[in-house]
């Protein structure tokens, strides 16, 4: 029962150590949200029906395609796609423009890391600045079983007598509490 | 083995303290910059104050300058402003603007009221220039060598430690 609960405790210690990783998938903000960074007083804001020239909706929902993996560095967390920012408005027209001229999508990301970083990229590149951000995420649950199984057949070795006795086991149960408080910990 | 099973989790502790005490001190805001090292964009932009005159890239080779990223809607730009005239004083360094995704008016105002520190403006209207220098939270600086690379980018309003601690010290080592 003890040995029981101790591995649950544990394997729920492993799913929160790999927590962050899901997270990291998390989608942005929808684009319904333009309050959030409106405090911030150096940006500005234009309408968003103001500049989307739809005239090929072909070219925007490349353009889109596009847009909505870049991050909009001044209201960041959200992509270039939907975000309200005068900047962001000014690189998807960037962004249709290159498209119109014929240029391919690494062609266009190519243009946004050389001028604001990979930072821009939703999906980092694999680097060797960026390789912990890439494996963290597989090892980390890796090390957590891997001890989680050294203790389990550690503990399957041991003899009976090396643990704790067990009450519930020991005595008879019914003249027994349910519990005691100490014996579990 | 005793002292080991206390030590490991320990160890790992003060990883991840070490980890979120150094998150801390990062703003999310100062991405560095790629260009950092890199030649500058070329440009050729009018002069905020005199339309007919075009300033190139080309033409500012050969000295170490500044380009100070500046707009009268920029309401850091503000703050950072007076600095800028002060250090302007020292003669330093030439000193350029790049009044960015702005109208003329406003900004030669915005400039006869609050003073001048600028050799020339550059008058940046459609912010593609901008665009070339990644500039995305106005005011941002740029200190460019002789041979026109980019040596150092300040993200958001300078201030007189900057100026005096990097910039100053930078400026002597370029043009030492």
């Amino acid at each position: 029962m003890v040995d029981a609960r101790r591995f649950l405790a544990a394997a729920l210690l492993a799913l929160a150590v790999s927590m962050p990783a899901l997270a990291a998938d998390a989608t942005p903000v929808p684009a319904s949200a333009p309050s959030a960074s409106a405090t911030d007083a150096t940006v500005k804001f234009e309408a968003p029906t103001a500049t989307l020239t739809a005239a090929d909706p072909a070219l925007e929902a490349r353009m889109l395609a596009i847009t909505g993996e870049l991050r909009c560095l001044v209201c960041q967390n959200q992509t270039i796609a939907d975000s309200h920012a005068d900047l962001a408005v000014d690189l998807r027209q960037q962004v249709r423009e290159m498209l119109q001229r014929g240029q391919t999508p690494d062609q266009i990301r190519r243009y946004m890391t050389d001028r604001y970083g990979d930072f821009i990229l939703y999906r980092p590149p694999l680097k060797a600045t960026t390789a912990v951000l890439w494996f963290a995420p597989v090892v980390l649950p890796v090390i957590a079983l891997a001890a989680l199984v050294i203790v389990i057949r550690r503990r399957a070795r041991m003899a009976d007598d090396e643990f704790e006795p067990e009450p519930m086991l020991d005595d008879d149960a019914a003249a027994q509490p349910l519990a005691r408080p100490g014996t579990l910990a | 083995m005793k002292v080991l099973k206390f030590l490991i989790p320990l160890a790992i502790f003060f990883t991840l303290v070490g980890f979120l005490f150094k998150g801390l001190y990062l703003d999310p805001r100062e991405v560095p910059s790629p260009l950092i090292d890199k030649p500058a964009p070329e440009f050729a932009l009018t002069q905020l104050d005199k339309p007919e005159q075009t300033i190139r890239r080309a033409d500012l080779l050969g000295k170490v300058w500044m380009l100070n990223v500046w707009a009268s809607w920029c309401e850091a730009c503000r703050e950072e402003h007076p600095h800028i005239v002060e250090f302007a004083r020292l003669k330093a360094l030439p000193i350029y603007g790049l009044d960015y995704k702005d109208q003329r008016e406003p900004a030669e105002q915005w400039l006869a009221e609050r003073g001048n520190p600028y050799d020339a403006s550059l008058f940046d209207a459609s912010g593609r220039v901008g665009i070339d220098f990644g500039v995305y939270g106005v005011p941002e600086t740029f200190i460019i060598d002789k041979q026109g690379v980019i040596r150092f980018k300040q993200i958001g309003a300078l201030t007189p430690e900057v100026l005096a601690g990097t910039v100053l010290p930078l400026l002597r080592k370029l043009n030492g």
